[in-house]
């Protein structure tokens, strides 16, 4: 690109007259001077492309969630089997290794909820420190900023679920599961990590410092406690056991667990992907509605 | 139609409100390209103003074009011909200053050769070198606001918007952002600056626009708006240096020299300063500060003196 023409030569100026340089003495049309970018911005993919790069990149140097995102699945999943496993019964036999089975997938989910939760802080720094509005002044779809985010959440907690699957498999854990089995599991908390990181995108925009957007991830460290996922329903007590056996946590644990012990999921595999699809439709529809309105609040 | 006879900014009838909170009342504006200054205390409603104009708002009513452009209808077109630089330095602080300037550009659609080689010429221009493989949040205020600057060069706008770019800024760090608006209008890019400061509208600008309670109160040149507020003043110093008179004048040379004639007959050995209303007096008359009887007693707002005699 080369600057053809002067942006503004006023009316009145004469030739050669004042500090401009000569190239700009001749009045030119609007349509001679070409936009050095494409007339209409960048396209949505390559927007995407654009704005995923850049979240990987604040991913891959936040060193401190990456830290954290290692080192939560790791301390729960420590904690559960050396120190409760031996003590727990669940099912027909009682064990480390049998609670490690058990405990799995709940654990799994933690870890990439609370991480997928990180969403609201980034997502709430763009709109404080005023770079969305900028962005918005720009000549692509603005939403693809939010996007770019989700695609970068769902690559850090994949990775922090594959750091679980890897550590459950050093202490013992020989999932049963064929690979079609293995797939089903792993797309369920794929999907809960999307559903998480959707609502998060959401509370992101309407948090007002990124502190406090940070801080509503406590829920999602938890939620899981009252599942299904690290005692059986059945034990608790009865004024707890209707939320914990309708929350949405608890048909993908439950499903999830089924799956990778080598079983079919039956209908807790369908309600959790409902539960999951319900919530990013509610999400999605909210952040389209909220997004716009938060132009030039920064 | 001819690039010279375009209106950078048309606009007619615009209101804006925020929860029935009118911020911008009924304003009409038209300005050629150069550089301009929407001048106004806190809460005039320059930064919407300025918002509505870079496609970030909507207005409630009126109609209003950027070179030519509908902010709403053609926002596409219009966001490639502009940048908008906030009042925060709007960057990525987790991303290099050369990867901001990367990031923008390709958002801006430009190819990616042209990108890379672009920020390269910002970086050197702005003095950034050294800093160009760091991230933003490292950087000083000072470093912040001209990569910001660069920024909104990467895509080689039409019309620069700049919400009070050197509020915060120390002097020298202001100044040396002063140069850069300077040349920037010598290139002939057209910028239009919100600030508060009536020296940096005085400065930089070719025409000021003066906002105050969402409403236009004057625009014109700074001579203009200090015309306004009553021409100028002769002042008649006796040998101390003690002000013994003064005389309203329309300021021409004409006018001048009739006083003057008069002046040297009687006392033909007083020294004589030619006082133009400050831009501080042309501010507090417009937006109703302290009345105007105030203002000869008010020494300190002699900036604009001029020693004839």
């Amino acid at each position: 690109m080369t600057r053809t023409e002067p942006a503004a030569a006023p009316a009145d100026a004469p030739d050669g007259a004042g500090p401009r340089p000569p190239q700009n003495t001749a009045p030119t049309s609007v349509a001679v001077r070409p936009a050095p970018g494409r007339p209409g911005g960048a396209g949505l993919i390559s927007a995407l492309g654009i704005v995923s790069r850049r979240s990987l990149r604040h991913a891959s140097r936040d060193v401190e969630s990456m830290l954290m995102a290692v080192l939560l699945p790791v301390m729960l999943m420590l904690i559960f089997v050396f120190v409760m496993g031996e003590a727990m019964a669940v099912g027909e036999s009682a064990g480390r290794e049998e609670y490690l089975a058990y405990v799995l997938p709940a654990i799994a989910l933690t870890t990439a909820g609370f991480g997928a939760s990180h969403t609201a802080v980034v997502v709430s720094n763009d709109l404080t420190t005023g770079l969305m509005d900028r962005l918005r002044t720009m000549p692509f779809p603005a939403v693809t900023v939010l996007l770019g985010h989700v695609v970068s959440s769902m690559a850090r907690n994949l990775t922090a679920t594959a750091v679980v699957l890897g550590l459950a498999a050093l202490l013992g854990f020989r999932p049963a599961a064929d690979l079609p089995q293995l797939a089903a599991a792993l797309g369920l908390i794929a999907l809960w990590i999307l559903a998480v990181t959707c609502v998060f995108t959401f509370i992101g925009l309407l948090a007002g410092s990124a502190e406090a957007a940070g801080g509503y991830g406590f829920i999602l460290l938890f939620l899981p406690y009252i599942s299904s996922g690290f005692a059986p329903v059945e034990t608790m007590p009865d004024w707890l056991q209707g939320f914990a056996a309708h929350q949405p946590m608890t048909p993908i644990i439950d499903a999830a667990r089924e799956l990778l012990a080598g079983d079919a999921a039956g209908s807790a595999g369908w309600i959790g992907v409902l539960w999951c699809v319900g919530i990013i439709v509610a999400a999605v529809g909210l952040t389209t509605v909220v997004f716009p309105r938060r132009a030039g609040r920064g | 139609m001819s690039y010279a006879d375009e209106r950078l900014v048309e606009i007619s009838g615009l209101s804006k409100s925020f929860a029935s909170q009118p911020v911008l009342r009924d304003l009409d504006l038209s300005l050629p390209p150069g550089v301009h200054a929407l001048l106004g205390p806190n809460g005039a409603g320059k930064t919407t103003l300025v918002s509505i104009l870079s496609t970030l708002l909507r207005p409630d009513a009126g109609r209003v074009r950027v070179l030519g452009l509908d902010p709403v209808r053609d926002r596409r077109r219009l966001q490639s011909m502009i940048t908008l630089t906030g009042q925060h330095a709007a960057l990525d602080g987790q991303l290099t200053g050369i990867e901001n300037l990367e990031m923008l550009g390709g958002l801006f659609g430009l190819e990616r050769a042209t990108t890379r080689r672009r920020a390269a010429e910002l970086i050197e221009r702005f003095d950034l070198g050294s800093a160009a493989r760091r991230r933003a949040a490292t950087y000083s205020g000072g470093m912040r606001r001209k990569l910001d600057l660069a920024a909104s060069l990467i895509a080689d706008p039409r019309l620069i918007l700049l919400d009070e770019p050197t509020t915060g800024l120390d002097t020298r760090s202001r100044q040396a952002l002063w140069e850069e608006i300077r040349a920037l209008a010598a290139a002939g890019t057209s910028v239009l600056l919100t600030t508060q400061y009536l020296d940096e509208a005085d400065v930089l600008a070719d025409r000021i626009v003066v906002l105050h309670g969402g409403r236009i109160v004057a625009g014109g040149t700074a001579a203009e708006l200090k015309e306004r507020v009553g021409g100028s003043t002769i002042e008649l110093h006796d040998a101390a240096g003690r002000l013994v008179e003064e005389i309203p004048t329309r300021g021409d040379a004409n006018d001048v020299a009739r006083q003057l004639a008069d002046v040297a007959e009687v006392s033909p050995q007083a020294s004589v300063l030619v006082r133009r209303p400050s831009l501080d007096e042309v501010f507090l008359t417009l937006t109703g500060g302290p009345a105007r009887d105030d203002r000869h007693q008010d020494r300190n707002q002699d900036r604009n003196q001029e020693v004839l005699a």
